[in-house]
């Protein structure tokens, strides 16, 4: 099958690795990505901080450029751009006027009939049904699944999940033998693009994300935006000066999960991108896999 | 148009233009005397055939009044007016009458200053549209058959 | 033959300075119909109604304009004199001479011509007038008080002490509502089950007073003054008469791990119960739904035991019919549960509890003999967090409105608590403190000077655990929105105030009308709070709106005071400008051809359905029928018949075309 795929800045820069573990798993599923004929930037926080008709105006663009192309749907693995699209989507769908401006200033014919998706509705609707049967490994850990803002908030707009306690990313990775536990900064801010003008605001915010969960006994953080694992990962060093500790808990993206789960190389999913190493022990599955096959071939 | 004497019949509800129009009195506020008021119960009362009667009797213009939405006095008698002119306005305006010459309003019964100023804005915009001769013409030949039909 | 007499007052200089009135009496009486016609200076006065009077007499009148002040000032004096002089009162019109013409335009000869078209007008109008008489509507002096909390109560005891007979039905077991479950009350903080139960006992003893608990309305038919009531006794599996109250049966009851609904689930309690141990009527209940016996067929020992033999396992639900002639609704209110907030944690943290939980732990006969305690390991808490504005004010959670009781409550938790707990520290997060009432500020700054509540003006976004602590995280606003992390043991969440579980259901059976919130709606926000647009039934108390102990006592005294109005005379007499069904002979009986269009615009719901049958009680047609009873004549119903077979006495379709046809022409 095919869908549209908005890779956006940041899968092309500093979460490449995102980009990598996304298009892996693709494959394994046979799904296309058709990535949007001359997509631009979605505008990201600077834009709405600066100008709203900019900030509708980019995502406007690259939806408008999606119905040109013939897309129907788009999936959007970047938090950012997927709320940055959908808030667009939304408030032209709410205000005629507004509308007709971003489309006189973008010059091009927009119906905001495109479905957006972020890359956990993505997985729910085309991987899940078909993860077990490909299943070569299993987690043994407990993992915290860490959703950050932009996926969840304003409910009112995305209407993805529940807002103050999700748990969508939580069922995939059940489903990838891990022990997802129950936590309290699931939804909690990490301090987004202060990362290079507030180092120390990340450090503060990250890291009591990361002290909550390493407290519960989490071995591992799964997230599903580039700017979380950025702030949780790259910034490690200095969430650890800053809170005087060593903690060591590796971030791994969702996809990447799934990726290592359904037995693809570290490498293909850009697992040695990573500043804090991943060395999460899988169990494999190949054995337990045949017998479970075997009985549900004798119970048919 | 010299001289031109409008001729304006209000329509109003007794609990709030009425009582509004009373204020006006007692406020001695002036007014043109182009508009006699015809007291109704409520706004609810009104039958729009009657506002066709109007015309066909001589009336230049027309004013409806009543309580403003939420206020009525029998609670939802405004907004079965509301509704009926909204669906009647199109009627007429589709039969050719002259519907600028209608005015719905809601005048509140402390709403003095605003009844004044209601009637002299309808005054001066039926004098500026003249006398009402064309709905005589359209409805010459059911006059001429039909005098003094009191009802239906 | 018409013989109208009109009487053009100058009401001294305030008509006769603009309008020549004498030249205006003399055209009218060229109008064919009038008989008489006169100006005077004063109408209103003896002398001018004297004059009215005579001339009805001398000439014979059968109709009398009066071209005056407005009719809103003196419609009902001419009226009176009409009926002194023999004359049938609804023929008589006032034409608005003074406020809508003397008063508002210039000395003219076109205001003169203003004031003969508006007298004229009356005066074609008052030919078509019909003698109509007030009516009747006979009135069955019993009230029916519906919710026995403690505006229930207030209201069936001042109907009762007037004299006349009232039923209380509750649908608990037991009388006393939510204020029964308070521990103290504010500003006083009085015991609050001391100056119910009292109360309580009072309503148990009175001679006109019959209260049916754990009952409930089953259908309402009829009309002020004349409701006709079904109640359903629910089976409480007990003879009452042969019950003494003993509680024998209570202590043996095997079945006693149900979730006790009057402790807000921080207790337990028997299959077989009684609320709380001052309960009015003192006598048990079993919960059908979880006893041994009937989910499972055995045990009985509560019948083995008792010793006046009063259980009894067949007994079923009773339906009794009431004759009723008011109604009053009192059916309080309920809170919001903890679990309507995800960030608070759904409501799976057993130390964070609401504000009628709290109650129950600070009350000495509660769950904890008045300790505070924590749900989860019965420790004491040396940290409690309270939260202000639960889910009020908060469009998001769709509850805008405030629940105005809370502020108060709030400072009375801390209060309380900090009596208990002399080194427990409270945090109050809130928004605004209203304490509008008598005594109530001076409350809540006890709260804050005396006993050292901490105020911290902002909100809670999240509350989790950790180390078994609850990890509160607000805001302090008044200090520029630092952020503010409270570690507490518990926490009191300070809920929204809702309508009663089942009111929406209840309003359709009366058909009061209820707002998008459930409350019931009153007839008018400022000068109508206790009536509803149903006539007959009247508002106490917190269903109407949230509401403290003082104003519901007021309302249900109010409500009340109505009833008794509406009791005092044997028969209500209404004004006779109502609408009516138009009837004639057969075979047509009516043009109402029964497409019920009318029934539905009715705000009052004045109309129903009338079976024209023949002689041998075979329906021929099915039409509308106004109660006139109920109907006050707007009038809608009229304007929207298709047929045109509804019309109004005072402004019929003849009445309100001559109207027209007679301001606008020269008849």
């Amino acid at each position: 099958m095919k869908i549209g795929f908005y890779p956006g800045c940041s899968l092309s820069g500093t979460a490449r690795e995102y980009n990598e573990s996304v298009v892996a798993i693709a494959n394994a599923f046979q799904i296309e990505l058709i990535t949007i004929s001359d997509w631009n930037c979605c505008g990201a926080t600077a834009a709405h901080n600066i100008n709203k008709i900019l900030s509708l105006s980019l995502p406007a663009r690259i939806l408008a450029l999606a119905e040109k192309d013939g897309l129907t749907e788009i999936v959007v693995p970047c938090a950012a751009c997927y709320n940055r699209l959908a808030s667009a989507k939304y408030h032209l769908e709410e205000n005629e006027e507004l509308k007709n401006e971003v489309t006189q200033t973008i010059e091009l014919d927009y119906t905001g009939n495109v479905q957006i998706i972020n890359v956990i509705q993505f997985i729910e609707k085309y991987i899940l049904n078909k993860l077990e049967k490909k299943l070569e490994k299993t987690f043994l850990q407990k993992v915290a699944c860490y959703y950050g803002c932009l996926l969840v908030r304003p409910n009112k707009v995305l209407s993805f999940d529940r807002e103050e306690d999700p748990l969508l990313m939580d069922n995939v990775m059940k489903k990838l033998g891990a022990d997802s536990i129950d936590w309290a900064f699931k939804t909690e801010c990490c301090g987004a693009g202060f990362s290079v003008s507030q180092t120390e605001t990340v450090a503060r915010l990250s890291g009591k994300i990361i002290e909550d969960a390493v407290l519960r006994g989490a071995e591992a953080i799964i997230v599903a935006c580039p700017m979380c694992h950025s702030n949780l990962d790259m910034r490690r060093k200095e969430i650890n000066n800053y809170m005087n500790t060593k903690t060591d808990i590796p971030v791994i993206y969702i996809t990447q999960a799934i990726g290592l789960a359904i037995g693809l190389s570290e490498k293909d999913l850009g697992i040695h991108r990573h500043f804090v190493p991943v060395n999460l022990k899988m169990e494999t599955l190949t054995e337990n896999k045949h017998i479970i096959e075997n009985l549900v071939k004798t119970e048919e | 148009m010299e001289n031109f004497e409008p001729k304006i019949v209000a329509f109003v509800c007794n609990w709030c233009t009425y009582a509004g129009a009373d204020l006006t009195g007692t406020s001695r506020i002036k007014y043109s005397a182009n508009v006699k008021i015809i007291r109704f119960p409520c706004t609810g009362r009104i039958d729009f055939m009657l506002l066709l009667k109007a015309f066909a009797n001589g009336a230049d213009g027309i004013m409806v009044s009543g309580c403003h939405p939420n206020d009525c006095h029998y609670t939802s008698g405004n907004f079965h007016a509301r509704r009926r002119w909204i669906v009647f306005r199109t009627l007429l305006d589709f039969l050719g009458i002259d519907t600028k010459r209608i005015v719905f309003s809601w005048v509140s019964a402390a709403e003095g200053v605003k009844w004044a100023e209601m009637v002299n804005n309808t005054v001066s915009e039926i004098i500026k549209l003249g006398p009402y001769k064309e709905y005589q013409e359209i409805a010459k030949e059911y006059l001429q058959n039909n005098e003094e039909d009191g009802n239906e | 033959m018409a013989r109208i007499g009109v009487f053009i007052c100058h009401c001294g200089e305030n008509i006769s300075s603009t309008v020549d009135v004498v030249n205006v009496a003399d055209e009218i009486a060229k109008i064919p119909g009038v008989v008489h016609s006169v100006d005077y200076k004063y109408m209103c006065s003896d002398p001018g109604q004297t004059l009215i009077i005579e001339a009805i007499k001398e000439h014979k009148l059968t109709g009398v304009i009066v071209g005056a002040c407005s009719p809103r000032m003196h419609e009902g004096t001419f009226r009176k004199a009409l009926e002194v002089a023999g004359l049938n009162p609804y023929m008589c019109e006032m034409a608005n001479l003074r406020e809508h013409c003397s008063w508002v335009h210039e000395k003219s000869q076109k205001t003169t011509n203003k004031a003969y078209d508006l007298v004229k007008m009356l005066v074609e109008k008052v030919k078509h007038n019909e003698s109509l008489h007030s009516i009747k509507v006979p009135v069955t002096k019993t009230a029916l008080v519906i919710g026995g909390g403690v505006a229930g109560i207030q209201a069936s005891l001042d109907i009762a002490n007037a004299g006349h007979n009232v039923f209380l039905i509750e649908r608990e077991p037991s009388i006393g509502g939510h204020m029964s479950q308070l521990s103290e009350t504010f500003p006083t903080l009085d015991c609050s089950q001391c100056i119910l139960t009292p109360r309580m006992v009072e309503i148990a003893q009175h001679p006109n007073i019959t209260l049916y608990t754990y009952s409930e309305v089953e259908k309402v038919e009829g009309f002020i003054g004349n409701f006709k009531v079904t109640i359903r006794k629910k089976a409480k599996s007990l003879d009452e008469k042969a019950c003494t109250g003993c509680g024998l049966c209570i202590t043996k009851c095997p079945n006693k791990k149900i979730p006790n609904e009057f402790e807000q689930g921080l207790g337990n309690r028997t299959a077989i119960y009684v609320p709380f141990p001052q309960a009015v009527p003192n006598k048990p209940v079993i919960d059908k739904i979880n006893c041994t016996y009937y989910t499972k067929g055995k045990c009985k020992i509560c019948e083995k035991v008792c010793p006046t033999k009063a259980i009894r396992f067949d007994q079923e639900d009773e339906l009794v019919e009431l004759q009723i002639g008011a109604i009053v609704l009192a059916t309080g209110f309920d809170i919001k549960k903890t679990d309507f907030f995800p960030e608070y944690g759904y409501g799976k943290y057993k130390d964070i509890i609401d504000g009628l939980q709290f109650e129950r732990l600070a009350s000495a006969s509660g769950p904890t003999a008045g300790a505070i305690r924590r749900p989860s390991d019965g420790k004491e808490p040396k940290t409690i967090v309270f939260l202000a504005c639960a889910g009020s004010r908060d469009s998001a959670k769709g509850i805008p409105y405030c629940s105005k009781i809370c502020c108060m409550y709030t400072a009375k938790h801390a209060m309380l608590y900090q009596h208990k707990v002399h080194d427990g520290k409270a945090y109050i997060f809130y928004m605004d403190i209203r304490a509008a009432g008598k005594n109530y500020d001076e409350f809540t700054r006890r709260a804050i000077e005396e006993d050292g509540a901490n105020y911290i003006r902002g909100r809670v976004s999240r509350i989790y655990e950790r180390n078994g602590k609850l990890i509160v995280v607000g805001a302090d606003t008044l200090m520029g929105a630092v952020p503010v992390e409270i570690e507490a043991d518990m926490v009191v969440l300070a809920t929204a105030a809702i309508s009663s579980k089942g009111s929406e259901d209840l309003a359709q059976k009366l058909h009061v009308s209820y707002d998008q919130y459930h409350f019931f709606a009153e007839a008018h926000p400022k000068l109508k709070p206790v009536e509803t647009n149903t006539a007959g039934i009247m508002l106490a108390g917190a269903c109407q709106s949230p509401k403290d102990i003082p104003e519901s006592v007021s309302a249900a005294s109010g409500a009340a005071s109505k009833v008794i109005g509406l009791f005092s005379n044997s028969e209500l007499s209404r004004d006779p400008l109502i609408a009516y069904v138009n009837k004639s002979a057969p075979p047509i009986f009516s043009t109402c051809v029964g497409c019920f269009i009318c029934e539905s615009v009715c705000p009052y719901n004045a109309i129903g359905h009338e079976e024209i049958k023949d002689r041998d009680g075979v329906i021929i047609k099915t039409i509308a029928y106004i109660n006139p009873s109920l109907c006050q004549g707007c009038g809608t119903c009229v304007a929207i018949c298709r047929t045109k077979s509804i019309d109004i006495h005072g402004y019929s379709n003849k009445q309100v075309y001559t109207e027209v046809i007679s301001l606008l022409n020269d008849i």
